[in-house]
């Protein structure tokens, strides 16, 4: 669940928009399918993405099924000061995952 | 011959660019005539949206409704106007509607959007805005979908 890669501008303009990539390992099973033997594959989808910058929020994404498998986002975040991202995310199971990223603001 | 055939390719490219940008603004033209989705009846409460400003930008043809690659975005600048509290995506086919929203907690300078969509089958998907003085953009998107999610148990 912790699998994720982060990709952000090492280096963003105060005052100016950065790019903010990240992909999550997670299979966003639907609860509308089978496995192998026919069982049924309880829902198991990331309810929450959220995204911290110097620990403000800026960015969150309710998430359903209609995400597809390994979610992906790319957004924008205004620069203001140097500092961390912050990404934490929970799915139906409750397992929550996080990851990070320092932005250098110049 | 050398000067003939580019010419060919580029007319051949110029049409297919024309028919591109025709396509890919048809659905917005056409998309005051908001599909039947209930929870989206409900976001609306009786207000029209302006379909305007805000962007949705899917492949008019998706070979495979379990990743389709999604765009969404709106023009700035937002101060000291109101700016994008939510966007909402919504399905007209899919088994859950509410496919995401799009929060902005803090007022961003740039909304651009990218992730990717699972679609169960042909359909219309519907974006909306809700802004800071509660004003509402929308956009639609109306996607051919080859192979659905959800519906072959893969």
């Amino acid at each position: 669940m912790a699998d994720s890669r982060v990709s952000v501008a090492p280096q963003a303009r105060r005052g100016e928009p950065f790019e903010v990539r990240i992909s999550i390992r997670h299979p966003m099973e639907t609860g509308y399918r089978t496995n192998e033997s026919g069982e049924h594959v309880p829902r198991n989808v990331i309810r929450r993405f959220s995204c911290r910058y110097n620990g403000t929020p800026v960015f969150a994404v309710r998430v359903t099924s209609g995400i597809a498998a390994n979610p992906y986002f790319r957004f924008f975040v205004t620069a203001r000061e140097s500092g961390p991202l912050e990404f934490e995310w929970i799915d139906d199971a409750g397992v929550r995952g996080e990851a990070r990223a320092e932005v250098k603001v110049t | 011959m050398q000067n003939v055939q580019p010419n060919i390719y580029r007319r051949r490219l110029l049409n297919g660019a024309v028919a591109l940008v025709a396509c890919r603004s048809l659905p917005a033209i056409a998309a005051p005539e908001i599909p039947d989705i209930p929870l989206l009846a409900q976001l609306l409460a009786g207000r029209t949206p302006r379909w305007e400003r805000l962007r949705l930008e899917l492949p008019a043809l998706a070979d495979n409704g379990l990743a389709v690659p999604m765009k969404l975005s709106m023009p700035g600048p937002f101060a000291p106007g109101p700016n994008v509290q939510a966007i909402h995506l919504f399905s007209e086919k899919n088994p859950v509607p509410d496919m995401a929203t799009f929060e902005f907690p803090a007022p961003l300078e740039k909304i651009e959007i990218d992730t990717r969509v699972r679609l169960a089958g042909t359909q219309k998907v519907v974006a909306v805005a809700v802004m800071s003085d509660d004003a509402l953009y929308a956009a639609a998107a109306e996607v051919i979908v080859t192979i659905a999610a959800c519906l072959d148990g893969s």
